[in-house]
């Protein structure tokens, strides 16, 4: 069987360097690269982007690359001797709430974006990612006047890297580009509004010399986006929403869907009743794909909202959708709606990944999406047809999908109707999984996924109490999915569509994963385990007991032929708001019902901030470089003898 | 009423709890914040009252101090003989999370009494929801089921909990009305002052024919407007249950406080004709208290 990943479909020069360079990275060290990489910064930009993030001492994007493989070629750390990996270094981002944020590691310096909270909301660092020295630290200022206003999410998933620069999205709705030596910011544009409750989250991803940013906030009526930004000058260059007339939404000539309820002039407005889009959700917090070759981009937008879902007959296009689309101009070229009229918050803007997988004898371009509907999707990449659907969780509330129509076929008693209770809705609301993003390894054939086990009971009992306007609510009771566990990670084979082995987790597996070529994943736990697992064989070969749970993105780059790993722990998103804030955990249903599923969080885990590094064998560096001082009492102390300009 | 104004400077976080959608959720500044006294000792009276509140709903609160909330506090804090001090935050998920269970504050002015994550006083007015319309369309319709809404464009307030929205809004769609229905976030749109009274602006303006509002936020803005707007209770509701259309609203105080629950109760008991003058004077409708009602917890009974 062949499989091969789209990346090695890349540009030819850029496998020819990488290869160049997993040969030699132990006496390539990073300077070299530095100039290299300087030496293409006047050609085309995104042949530069092409080339590094095939570099696999690099990790230049939060999905490793455009394919979102999250793979990495670094064997140096291998299941032969894992079990001697050691922390390297350590750096706190000063803000314990949710670490999500993937490290970058470009030329030898990681960039790190810290949660928008604390003193210096969303500060970004700038770290030696060898030594851990801090080179420099940027601070956006944040909208004054949005201070105590944004809802609900404190989370950053991460920064983007191009041209030697960082490009940072704040809460609040700026993007902002810093330059990636100095730390001084280039310019800023702000692209929403934080006091609409529109607020941005997702790591952005550039393509082509564009910045490519989605929003968030379905819930607050607000309209979903992705907006393409000139990296050099900070420019709008497009925007598509997720509703309304096919003008907004960049429908155009090019625009060919598969099937029949996606065909028809205008259904952003026509599968609403009358303005019901205006604040129809379908916001963008999640990843984006990019196939070169296609010139095409992928994303999956969000629920709709915030109707109620019989106040919102129809099918409510463009949420819970799969969109590709041309980056030059954001123009659609297809799409593919999961949930037609969604009734259960099943966002869609989880990742994909793009791989050229070999299916009944012939090798097909296809898009893999991991859906939070529970359903692995495989499709054709070029077209948006659909190649297979299959349920990776215990799943009740839908039966499959029709092949020929393309819809997801429903369970109708299990749709949740005010002052009727549905028990036993699985997957819950937060679906089987959610944002955090799976990897693929081109030598197993596998797709590593972290996801969630848990259902839920809908109760119509509360009383809601929002800006002084009482309504009467449903009481949402999470709780472990069958087996009585509440996450699990797994290995998924995408030819033969089955799980090949699973392991089960006390709670959500809400952390990224990554693969490398040492056969090796990576996921961390709420609970607080880093673990490394034999990629093959899913035994767990070493584990790390971090700080705080966790739910970030493992890394692997190399710096002077040590190869690293990196993760930042700190308990929170969704799940973890009972260990890291102030909710009685004696109360089921709070934080929506998540907090029943994860009461017993914080006897395992508080908030935290810390980056972590491994690295094999001897533990921390240049501890041999610091002696005492030869007579102490005759000088004032002053730095460390090795002490670095940090904060500078 | 000797409660001074001193507005402490109180940490103001963003966030409120998660984001369904955003798959997060987080928060609380942390320890820092724990204690929202003004800095001064020297100053600080013995005791102050601590309010939680948002600087920016009227005819709730604000931070000019001009809500009925406001005044109450104000009441409250003068026969208390306790200084009144606020803890800023946007009523937003999170809102009781961040302010009253992060200690940063005492007291909510107004919650249901069904609530339960906070416990609640002895109610101080019950009100309901209402249609507002243009007086000079003359359209006197008091029930969800009047077939003469289903020709007219209906305002709703949307909640976006989770698809959980206002009782009207609901039974209006259990009604068959989608298409005649327009929809205004209670959040609106927090850069305007006073972001929920966008749907009343809209009658005003005819941007839709009739809205169905929640009582206090119809009344004080009906009374503000220049164009004269009717508001009329909904009634005609029994059949719509679950789905309550009146509530009992109380003050709230930290679960198990039950201290400083019954030192409101009583003011709330000796202050009664001063707070209806209150609510009145701000055009609040309230309706009156059930005997007994179905949902009433037992601190909605007078203490013996």
């Amino acid at each position: 069987m062949l499989v091969r990943s789209v990346l090695d479909r890349f540009a030819p020069a850029a496998l020819l360097l990488s290869g160049l360079l997993i040969g030699t990275s132990l006496f390539l060290p990073g300077p070299v690269f530095a100039q290299s990489s300087q030496n293409k910064t006047s050609s085309n930009p995104s042949q530069d982007l092409l080339s590094l993030q095939n570099n696999p001492n690099d990790w230049v994007m939060a999905p490793k690359n455009y394919a979102n493989t999250r793979y990495s070629k670094l064997d140096q750390i291998n299941s032969k001797n894992v079990e001697n990996l050691q922390v390297a270094w350590t750096f706190s981002v000063g803000a314990d709430r949710g670490q999500e944020a993937a490290p970058l590691i470009v030329n030898g310096t990681m960039y790190v974006v810290a949660p928008y909270a604390g003193p210096h909301p969303n500060r970004v660092f700038a770290l030696d990612a060898a030594t851990g020295d801090l080179k420099w630290s940027y601070s956006p200022k944040p909208n004054l006047s949005a201070q105590g206003v944004a809802c609900c999410d404190v989370v950053n998933r991460g920064l983007a890297y191009d041209n030697g620069k960082i490009f940072l999205n704040t809460l609040d709705d700026y993007s902002v580009a810093i330059d990636a030596k100095t730390g001084k910011e280039l310019w800023h544009t702000k692209l929403g509004d934080i006091n609409k409750g529109e607020t941005i989250t997702m790591a952005p991803l550039v393509v082509k010399g564009k910045v490519l940013i989605g929003n968030s906030g379905g819930e607050l009526g607000v309209r979903g986006w992705v907006t393409a930004v000139d990296e050099n000058t900070g420019k709008i260059a497009w925007r598509a929403y997720s509703t309304g007339p096919d003008k907004d939404v960049l429908i155009g000539k090019d625009f060919k869907p598969q099937y029949d309820w996606m065909k028809g002039q205008d259904l952003g407005v026509k599968t609403w009743p009358p303005d019901a889009w205006k604040i129809g959700g379908g916001t963008m917090w999640g990843w984006i794909q990019y196939d070169p070759d296609l010139n095409m981009i992928y994303y999956g937008t969000g629920n709709p909202g915030p109707w109620n879902n019989n106040q919102r007959p129809g099918d409510n296009l463009w949420t819970t959708t799969l969109f590709a689309r041309d980056p030059d101009t954001g123009q659609a070229k297809w799409a593919y709606q999961m949930s037609p009229h969604d009734l259960f918050d099943y966002d869609e803007i989880n990742e994909s990944i793009l791989l050229n997988l070999k299916i009944d004898g012939k090798e097909q371009k296809t898009i893999v999406h991991i859906g939070r509907n529970g359903y692995i999707y495989v499709m054709d990449r070029q077209t948006g047809k659909l190649i297979s659907a299959d349920q990776y969780d215990y799943n009740n509330v839908s039966k499959g999908v029709d092949m020929k129509t393309g819809r997801i076929i429903r369970v109708e008693a299990k749709t949740p109707t005010l002052g009727k209770t549905v028990v036993d809705i699985c997957p819950n609301a937060d679906g089987a999984k959610d944002w955090q993003p799976s990897a693929w390894s081109p030598k197993t054939h596998l797709i590593y996924v972290p996801h969630q086990h848990l259902c839920m009971n809908w109760k119509t009992s509360e009383v809601g109490y929002i800006a002084g306007t009482p309504y009467v609510g449903a009481t949402v009771d999470m709780y472990a999915g069958p087996g009585g566990y509440r996450g699990e990670y797994m290995a998924w084979d995408p030819v033969k569509r089955k799980k090949v082995w699973a392991i089960r987790e006390k709670f959500p597996v809400w952390s990224g994963t990554m693969a490398t070529a040492g056969n090796l994943v990576f996921y961390g736990t709420m609970d607080r385990w880093f673990k490394a697992v034999d990629a093959t064989s899913g035994k767990v070969l070493w584990k790390f007991h971090a700080p705080s749970g966790i739910i970030g993105q493992p890394v692997t780059y190399s710096v002077n032929g040590t190869q690293y790993v990196a993760i930042l722990c700190g308990v929170g998103g969704w799940p973890g708001v009972v260990a890291n804030a102030e909710i009685d955990p004696r109360v089921r249903n709070g934080a929506l019902g998540f907090v029943g599923a994860t009461q017993d969080l914080p006897a395992y885990t508080s908030g935290g901030s810390t980056l972590l590094v491994f690295a094999l064998g001897k533990g921390t560096q240049h501890a041999a470089s610091e002696q005492p001082v030869k007579n102490p009492s005759k000088n004032a102390p002053t730095d460390n003898p090795g002490a670095n300009n940090a904060g500078k | 009423m000797q409660a001074s104004k001193s507005k402490q400077r109180s940490h103001r976080s963003t966030l409120g709890l998660l984001g369904i959608g955003l798959g997060i959720g987080a928060l609380t500044i942390g320890p820092a914040m724990g204690q929202s006294a003004p800095k001064g000792a020297a100053t600080t009276p013995a005791k102050t009252f601590r309010v939680c509140a948002d600087p920016n709903n009227l005819p709730f609160s604000n931070k000019a101090e001009a809500g009925f909330e406001n005044k109450l506090a104000d009441l409250i804090a003068g026969a208390l003989g306790e200084k009144l001090t606020y803890a800023w935050h946007a009523q937003r998920r999170g809102f009781i999370r961040e302010t009253l269970k992060a200690k940063r504050c005492d007291v909510v002015m107004g919650v249901p009494t069904q609530v339960d994550m906070v416990d609640t006083t002895r109610p101080y007015y019950r009100s309901t929801y209402v249609f507002v319309s243009r007086t000079d369309r003359h359209l006197d319709i008091q029930s969800i089921k009047d077939p003469r809404l289903k020709h007219l464009k209906i305002g709703v307030q949307l909640i976006g909990d989770d698809g959980f929205n206002t009782p009207p809004a609901h039974a209006l769609a259990q009604q068959g009305m989608k298409d005649n229905i327009e929809g205004y976030t209670v959040y609106g749109d927090y850069r305007n002052p006073n972001p929920p009274a966008a749907i009343v602006t809209a009658v005003a303006n005819g941007d839709v024919d009739i809205a169905a509002v929640w009582g206090p936020l119809a009344g004080y803005f009906a009374k503000q407007s220049k164009v004269p707007l009717t508001v009329t209770p909904i009634t005609d509701t029994a059949s719509f249950k679950p789905l309550e259309f009146e509530f009992n609203i109380a003050l709230g105080v930290r679960k198990g406080d039950h201290e400083r629950r019954k030192v409101l109760d009583d003011i709330l008991v000796r202050k009664r004709p001063q707070i209806h003058a209150l609510l009145a004077s701000y055009g609040i409708p309230t309706v009156p208290m059930p005997v007994k009602a179905s949902q009433a917890s037992a601190s909605d009974e007078p203490k013996k």
